[in-house]
Order: structure tokens, then sequence, then C-alpha cells
């Protein structure tokens, strides 16, 4: 019995507050903080209390059959828990962000009943027992980011959120279409570690070719893979807790997320590798990680330039996969982890900086250490963290990479990561050199805002995260152990 | 579960009921929304009983006094015709309870023209509109089609006339004639058939064993229904009608009324399968045409009503696409899609029409540009429009999303790449025309911190709005039953994939 | 030639005028006379169909739908007419 409510429960522990959310009056702050606060701190211990039964070996599932032999799966599986984890910790921290950041803003009822919306979706993503399910919670998760895009209504947020819902419905359609075009091929399947092709991959090679681009290119658009990465940094003009939300947890983690099952779980490596799908997807990957961060180079707006970091970033998770390697998928799979702490990170502090000093742009922040010295360091160890400094967590992202470039020949890959490497520090080191070593310029003394302690304690909890990540990667529960335990039931 | 209701053969309740009401309500005009109430309600009752009689039983045929075809005429009730009955009584309660709440159940001491006007002949006229389409739903007999659609056709005009209005009344004249050219193709092709067959009950015809001059026929019956059904280029008459028609009237002629034709035409096109080439070609190019233009108009339209009645052109012409999948292998998934779009459709589009009707109410105007600025009183009306735009569009989970999908695995699989470039490009298309005002609802008010909350707006046609629109865009995850509910007895796999296996629909009539 | 070919030519003469004159007018007379002129061309070839030959009794089918056709008419033509009236009355009332 539990094994089918728990799934149902994770999911509805934000699904259905949110109508109720939306429907409360603006004026009624302590109701919605404590549903708000409620349900995230209940769906961070389901997930905890189901990753303990997941490593006894329960089995969680719930399902509905929706069509003739089409279901609606919850199922829980190594992966998903990766992703239920991460989404329900960040999502916790950012709910208490958000509380502090719009205090006094508008539309509190619809931000935080879109925003409930879009942690159920993504938690549904991640319970996704099948494509079907899949692109439900998918699509689900694009409409009900929109409403937070756009949230601060001016002419250029809805011009963002054009773009945005143009770019991603329209990957809704490529993913839409590829889904039915294997569904007729396949029938019915469920995630499964290896693949589910059989041997169609010797009878229907070309048209697989096809569907497998168009289902990357569907979930590509989200993960912000080049060319289709155009509206995450046009989508910036959203609050800052909505863009933590977008670059750390919901929609990019999303696509990364849907390049992993595609790959390991509905392809499976052997076929990705015996259509030659792995290398031109590893190849898109690398060419979107060395774009993101000359993009990054050139801006001056700090939440442009995290964003451009972000297209980098992300595309690390899918070169993990696609390079075939245990080694590597361990660390792209551990960079959905440790990308989504460290940009968390970065988004809430850049938020502080915005919110404390009115400091949007780069060329603003001489001197920001002294005037915001806690959110300063924790920006510090998040932008130390992205460059690989060990022994923090992006380091161990980057090794198993490059050790894992190496494990499937293909040593081009470490040129990558080290270009890539020194961009980072190229954009993220002027920066602190600014903020530590700088005077204070006179134009920014002023504060506009005192920040209180909810928007401190966000990312101050992430932080430590960074830090704890690459120190204890080998402890047991580390997002590191973890994935060494999902690698070993894709790799066999 | 019996088959009776109250002790009443629910086909009798579904045809007399409302009859009655409609009746009783001319002759006693000031009860007449509380006798219209009942009559839907009576309606929803006969439509659960046979629902539950042909789910459990299969399908059912009654023959009138006793006679059987092709003498005389019966009643047949499949999956098919319970799931559009059913649809009707859903919809139809819907929209009731939103015209009590539009124009009250009883008369007030400041009851305003049109208030009065709107439940004197609303109801009335609706309850001999729902008589027309539950008839047209049992029937087997295509003279039988003919009569029930003249029933529905007159009633809907009068409907579309109610609003009083000079652009309703002219919108209501236009579609009063083209309703009657459409009628009088529809009469003549009906006799073509008879010429051809000898016979007017459907299980009697078939066009593989007669086929030019019955396909002639056929076509012309088709191309009668396709002026009611506006499909594209006969839906010329459709838009102004629609749009200009008060809010309830707009969501059963969208809703419910096109869908009638609509139905007959598959139901006949199945039935008949003619052996040809063209015509699937010619229903591909009709339905892609609808989309492109219907589309394209509700782009450009500068008017809310009139955005949501191109959207309908446009839908349709998505529904239409089925016929071209005839003749390929997996036709028969492609047609439960389009089955289930017209119920999709139906659900969101009324949801959508109503909505439009209460957001024009509390704006006093339908300008797309004037949308920007909602009172806290339009609020709800608009949230129920955003739900309905996401099932219009085939967003998941919606019932559209389903429906697409099937229609899709269907092209798929018979591997019509054009189609499925088409059914894309409609989702494309639907999703830019309906952000022109879902776009709008969001932005930032003039007036700064507008704080008071929209709780204390609410109306009752808010509630039926939002409530139809979360249920189309819920039903998505509820499509098994309904869905099985159309292969009870339907002909759609048979006919459309083989020339031979026709249904008979009158089980035991030589015996 | 036989009588049903005459009649039924005639009804299809009769179906084109009116079809040319519904689609050239924006006079609502004119439309409502054109589609009573449709009409009567399909209720000819309606009375056609029935013929079997002379000296045969004509099928009773077709001359049930031509009846039923003319009802539907005259109901209709009356709805439009009085759909006229009143829209020369708004038009008259706009005047003032």
């Amino acid at each position: 019995m539990t094994e089918q409510l728990v799934p149902l429960a994770i999911l509805f522990t934000s699904l259905a507050i949110a109508p109720f959310i939306l429907m409360l009056p603006e004026r009624a702050v302590g109701l919605r903080t404590g549903i708000n606060l409620t349900a995230a701190v209940v769906k961070l211990a389901l997930v905890v209390w189901l990753t303990y039964g997941v490593i006894n070996g329960q089995t969680f599932a719930a399902q509905l059959t929706v069509l003739p032999g089409l279901d609606f799966i919850l199922r829980i599986d190594a992966l998903s828990v990766l992703f239920l984890a991460l989404s329900a910790l960040l999502w916790l921290l950012t709910t208490i962000y958000a509380i502090g950041y719009l205090e006094a803003g508008q539309h509190r009822s619809r931000f935080f009943g879109f925003f409930s919306l879009c942690v159920a979706a993504t938690v549904g993503i991640a319970m996704s027992g099948n494509l079907f399910t899949f692109l439900i919670f998918f699509e689900v998760l694009t409409l009900a980011t929109y409403p937070l895009v756009v949230h601060r209504g001016t002419a250029d947020a809805l011009r963002a959120g054009r773009i945005y819902l143009a770019y991603t419905l329209g990957g809704g359609i490529a993913l839409t279409l590829g889904v039915v075009w294997l569904h007729t091929l396949t029938g019915a399947f469920v995630f499964t570690p290896q693949g589910v092709l059989g041997v169609l991959p010797e009878t229907h090679a070309a048209t697989l070719k096809v569907i497998f681009a168009l289902l990357i290119a569907g979930v590509g658009v989200k993960a912000a893979l080049v060319p289709f990465h155009t509206w995450l940094p046009v989508s910036m003009v959203a609050p800052a807790p909505v863009s933590a939300l977008l670059h750390a947890v919901a929609v990019v983690k999303a696509g990364a997320f849907g390049i992993m099952r595609i790959v390991y779980d509905v392809y499976g490596v052997e076929a990705t590798q015996s259509l030659n799908l792995a290398l031109p997807l590893a190849a898109a990957a690398a060419a979107t990680i060395l774009y993101g961060s000359f993009r990054a180079l050139t801006q001056d707006d700090l939440k442009s330039r995290l964003a451009f970091s972000t297209v980098s970033q992300v595309s690390y998770i899918a070169l993990g996969v696609a390079l075939i390697s245990p080694v590597a998928a361990t660390g792209g799979l551990v960079h959905l982890i440790h990308q989504g702490i460290m940009k968390i990170t970065l988004f809430l502090c850049a938020g502080n900086f915005a919110e404390g000093y009115g400091i949007k742009k780069i060329s603003q922040m001489n001197g920001l250490g002294k005037l915001m010295p806690v959110s300063m360091a924790f920006f510090t160890i998040a932008a130390l963290g992205m460059i690989g400094v060990p022994p923090l967590a992006g380091f161990v992202s980057k090794w198993y990479l490059g050790a894992g470039a190496l494990d499937a020949g293909q040593p081009w890959v470490i040129l990558i990561l080290l270009g890539s490497s020194a961009l980072n520090a190229a954009y993220f080191l002027p920066i602190l050199y600014r903020a530590w070593f700088l005077p204070v310029s006179d134009q920014t003394a002023d504060p506009v805002r005192p920040i209180g302690w909810m928007l401190l304690a966000p990312p101050a909890a992430t932080a430590m995260l960074v830090i704890c990540a690459g120190i204890f990667a080998n402890a047991p529960f580390s997002p590191l152990s973890w994935t060494h335990f999902i690698v070993s039931l894709e790799y066999q | 579960m019996t088959s009776e209701f109250l002790g009443l053969d629910p086909k009798t309740v579904l045809l007399m009921g409302p009859l009655l009401a409609g009746t009783l309500c001319l002759l006693v005009p000031r009860i007449s929304a509380l006798v219209g109430l009942l009559g839907t309600i009576t309606s929803v009752g006969g439509a659960v009983g046979l629902l539950a009689a042909v789910a459990n039983d299969g399908p059912i045929t009654t023959q009138l006094a006793g006679w059987t075809p092709p003498l005389g005429i019966a009643l047949y009730a499949d999956g098919l015709s319970v799931f559009m009955i059913a649809m009707t009584a859903l919809i139809g309660a819907a929209v009731g309870l939103f015209s009590v709440g539009a124009w009250g159940m009883f008369a007030t001491a400041n009851d305003t023209a049109t208030r009065l006007s709107g439940r004197t002949y609303f109801w009335p006229l609706w309850m001999m509109l729902l008589a027309g389409l539950n008839a047209l739903y049992l029937t087997t007999d295509i003279f039988n089609l003919f009569v029930t659609l003249e029933i529905i056709g007159l009633t809907a005009v009068a409907l579309t006339a109610l609003a009083g209005s000079r652009t309703s009344l002219h919108a209501a004249l236009r579609y009063l004639i083209m309703g009657l050219v459409g009628s009088l193709l529809i009469l003549l092709g009906v006799d073509y058939l008879y010429s051809a067959f000898g016979r007017v009950d459907m299980s009697g015809l078939h066009v593989g064993e007669a086929p030019v001059p019955a396909t002639i026929a056929l076509l012309i019956v088709l191309a009668g229904l396709a002026i009611k059904a506006a499909v594209f280029p006969l839906h010329f008459w459709m838009p102004d009608a629609h749009s200009s028609a008060t809010a309830p009237a707009s969501a059963i002629l969208s809703a419910l009324v096109v869908k009638a034709a609509l139905y007959m035409a598959m139901r006949l096109w199945l039935i008949l399968a003619p052996d040809t080439q063209a015509l699937p070609v010619l229903f591909g190019m009709m339905g892609a045409g609808a989309i492109l233009f219907g589309s394209f108009q509700a782009f450009r339209t500068r008017r809310l009503k009139m955005l949501v009645a191109y959207s309908t052109v446009a839908q349709v012409g998505l529904i239409t696409l089925v016929f071209a999948t005839t003749g390929t292998i997996d036709a028969e998934t492609a047609w439960r899609g389009a089955v289930y779009l017209m119920l999709a459709h139906a659900i969101a589009k009324a949801a959508m029409f109503l909505a439009a009707g209460r957001l024009i109410d509390e704006l006093g105007h339908d300008r797309i540009a004037g949308l920007r600025r909602l009172p806290n009183s339009a609020k709800p009306a608009a949230f129920a429009f955003g739900i309905a735009a996401v099932s219009l569009i085939g967003l998941p989970p919606s019932a559209g999303f389903v429906g697409k999908w099937l229609l899709l695995e269907g092209m798929i699989t018979g591997q019509i790449w054009v189609l499925v470039a088409v059914v894309m490009l409609s989702t494309v298309l639907s999703t830019a025309y309906m952000m022109r005002v879902v776009g709008r609802f969001l932005r930032r008010e003039a007036t700064p911190t507008d704080q008071s909350d929209a709780s204390g707006y609410w109306r009752l046609g808010d509630g039926v709005a939002i409530g139809l629109a979360l249920g189309a865009l819920f039903l998505g995850l509820g499509s098994a039953q309904p869905l099985a509910l159309i292969e009870i007895g339907m002909p759609m796999p048979a006919a459309a994939l083989t020339e031979t296996a026709v249904p008979e629909l009158t089980d035991g009539a030589d015996s | 030639m036989t009588p049903d070919i005459i009649y039924a030519f005639t009804g299809i003469g009769l179906i084109g005028m009116g079809l040319y004159r519904l689609a050239v007018s924006t006079q609502a007379l004119w439309q409502i006379v054109a589609v009573n002129v449709i009409s009567v061309g399909v209720g000819s070839i309606l009375i056609a169909s029935a013929y079997r030959g002379s000296g045969t009794a004509a099928d009773p089918v077709p001359q049930a739908f031509v009846l039923t056709g003319i009802v539907v008419l005259v109901a209709t033509t009356a709805a439009a007419l009085c759909l006229v009236r009143r829209i020369d009355e708004l038009a008259d009332t706009d005047d003032i």
C-alpha cells in the first residue's frame, strides 16, 4: 500500500496545494507561508523516507490506465531518487528565499501557486515511469513556469515569456512527435536500465535515429543545448527565486534528466552506441559547453553571465551521458546535483546583491565584499566550485568527466574540459577580484534594504553543501556514492 | 443496472423529456428556467441510464410502433451514440447552470430586457434543440437524419438571433439560409441514396456494392453536412453567428451543434465506406485549409469571441483530417482520436465561450487589446479561459492531448507524414493565437497594487466555466473508460479497414 | 424523352439559377427567394427519381421526402422573413 501511496503523496504535496494557494487572498501572508513551508518540509521528509525504502529494496510505483496499452506510471528507481532529492531539498530552500524576497511584491498567491505547480511537475518528471508520463509532466512544467517568467508583467517580461514559450512548446512538439512515433514501434514500455529497444536497432535503424533526434531536440530545448538555448538568458528578467528554480532545479534539469532517461532507459547505452548516436550528442554538448562559456565572458549583467554559465554547465551532464563510459557517466550524473547546488547559490546571492544594494551589473560590484561580506562569501564558494577548484563539488564532477573521457577513448574531451575551466575562471575570477579587492564606488554605497535571514539561510545551506559534496564525496549517501550505484545498474 | 430510468426507457426519456419540457416552457414562460433545468437534468438521467445499459448489454435497438426496418423506424444506441448523448447532456447541464446564473431562475422587479428575453426564450429553444440532438444520435435512418438536422438547425438559428442585436440577426439570417441550402443538399443526397439502395435505414447502405451513384449521393450529403459543421471552405456563415450570440447560445452552438453534423458525417462515411482514393485527399486539404485559415483569422481578429469562433473553424479542420486517414493501416486509432477530439473540443470550447461571456460581462467590451486591465471581478473568468486554452491547444494532460496522441499515432503508423506535419502545425498555430489572449491577462495593471482579493467576485458562471475547463484538462487522464465506450458496437475499425464487415444494426429484423 | 428526365433537368436548372442568385445577391429577400427556387429544383429531382416508367405507380417514398421538404421550406421561409422584418425594424429605430 505505501508503495503506491508514497509517490502519489510526493506529487500531491505540491500539486494539491497549488490551486488552494492560487485562490488565497493576497493578504493571507501567514497562511500562505505556512502551507508552503509545511508542504516543502513534508515532501522532503517523504523523499528521505523513500530513499531509505529504495536502499532496502522496496519498489515504489503507482499507475493509472489512460488509454488501452498506455499507462500513466509513477515509479521510483535510483535515478528518480537523485532528481527527487535535488528538487525536494532545493524547493524548500527556494521557498524560504522566495518568501523573504517577495515580501512586498504583487500577485504573491499567483506566484506561489504556480511555483508549487512547477515543483509538482518537476517531481512528476523525476518519478515518471515511462515516456508518456514524462511527456505529460514535461509540458505541465512548461506551462507552470510561464506565469513565473512573466511574473513582473512588464513588456520585457512578456517578451521573455513569449520567447520561453516558443522555444519550450516547440521542443514539446518535437518531443510529442518522437514519443508517439516511438510508441508506434515499441508499444507500451516502462523505463528500463539498458533500454527497451530489443532487436529494433537492427530492423529500424534509420527511424530510430530520427526519433532520437526528435526526442533529444525536445528535451534539449529545456537543457539549453545550443542552438536551443536562446530562451534561457532572455528569461533572466524573472525574479531571482524563479531564475534559481529555472537554472538549478526545475527546467534545465528536467531537460538534462530527460537526456539521461532517453539514453539510459529508453535506448540503452548499447543501442545508443551501435546507432552512432553517442558521438553527435557528445559533440553537441561539447559545443554548448564552449559556446556558453565564451558568451558568459562578455556579459556585464550578472544574471546574464550566470545564465550563459548555466548553458555551459548543464551540458556537462549531457556530455557525461554521451561519452558511454561508466566513469564519465558518474561525472555527468553527479553534476546534476553539483551544478544544482552551486548555481542556486550563485543566483540566490545575485538576488541578494540586487535587493541589498540594487546591484545588477558586474561593473557595479566593486568592493561588494565589504558591503555584503556574507552573501559574497557564499557567492565565492560557489564560483570557485564552478571553476572546479578542489576540494569543492565542481572538482569532483570534472575529475570524473576527464577520467571518463580517457576511459571512453575520447581524449579531445579533456581539451574541452580544460578550455571550459579556463573560461570559467576567466568569467568568475574578475567578479571575485572586483568584489574583494577593489574599493567601494560611491554610487553603490547606500543599501536599498537590509537582507534578512530568509535571504541568507538558503544560500548558506547550499554553499555548505557545495563544500560537503566535495570533501565528503565518498561518504555513504553523498551524491557521488548514489551516482556510483545508478551507474552500476546502467552499465552491467 | 437495468435499462430503465424511473420505470421509463432511457431513449424515451431522452427524446420526450426535453420535448415536453420545451412545450411547457412555452406555455408557462414564468417558470421556464425551472422547467428547462428540470428537462436538462432529466436528459442527464436518461443519458446515464442509456450509458449503463449499453455498457452492460451492448448496442440496443428499439423498433418504433413494432415496424421493423426497412419499413419501420428504429432507434439505435451503440457506444458512439451514447458517447455523444452523454457529452450533450453534460455540456447541456453546465450551460443550463450558467444560464440560471446569467438570467436568474425567476423574474425579479429589476429585470432587464436581456434577462427577461434570455429566460423566456432561451429555455424552450434549448429544450427543442436538445430533443433534436438526442434524436439525431439515436437515429438509424438517413431520412430521420434530415428531419432531426432540421430541428437542430431551426432552433440553433433562433438561439443565434436571441441576442437581439442587428449583428446577431444578420448572422442568424445567413445561418438560416446557408443551413437551408445544406438541408436541401442532404435531402437530395438522401433521395439519391434511396434510389441506389432502395432503403433508408443505414444497415442497408454500403457503397462498396454500388460504387459510382452511391458515392455521388454520399458526396452530396457530406457537402450538406459540411455546411452545417462549418468545414472549411463552407464555414463562412459560422464565425459571425457563433460570436454574436449570447454566451450560453455560443457555447451550445460551438460545442454541440457543430458536432452533431460532424458526427453524422463520420458515421455515414464509416458505414458507407466508399472505395475511393480521391476523397481522402480532398478531406485532408479541407482540414489543412481550415487549420491555416481559421488560425490566421483568429490571429488577426480584434474581437475576443471572434477569436474563439475562428478557433472552432481550425479545430473542426483538425477533426476533419481524420477522413484523410481512410484506407491506411491504423485508421482505427485515428478515428478514435478524432471522436475523442470532438469531446475534448466540445468541453473546452463550451468553457471558453462561457468564460468569454463572463469576461465581456465584467469588462463591458470584447476587444482583445482591452484585456490587459482586468478588474478583479473578471479574474476567475480569465483563469477559466486560460485552462480551456491549454486543453484546446492539446497540451497534456488534457483530453485534447489524448485525442491528438491517438490521431498522430494512427497517422504515423499509416505513414501519412503530410498529415502529421499539419497536426503539429495546428498545435503551433493554436498556441500562437491563444497566447494573444492569455499573455494579456498576465500583463501588469497600470493602476498599481489592487491587493484586494478576487474571492468576493465569484459568480455561478465563473464556477461553471472553470469546472468545464478543469474537466477538459483532467479528462485526459481518465480517457480509458470513454474510449472503451465508443468501441461498443462500433463499426469504425471494420468499415475503415475492410469493405466486408458491415455491422448488422437491426438485430433479428428479418428473422 | 421520358418525363423524369425533363423533371430532373428542370430541377438541375432551377438549382443552378438559385445558387447563382444566392451567390451574387446581398439583399436578404433575394436570397430567400433564391433558396426557394433551389428547393423547388430539389423537389423536381426528387419527383423525377420516383418515376417508375409510364403505367407503373410512382415510388411513394421520394414523394414523402418532397412533402417533408416543402414543410421545412415553408417554416424556414417564414422564420427568415421574420428575421428580415426584425432587422428592418431595428434599422428604422437606428435612423431616429
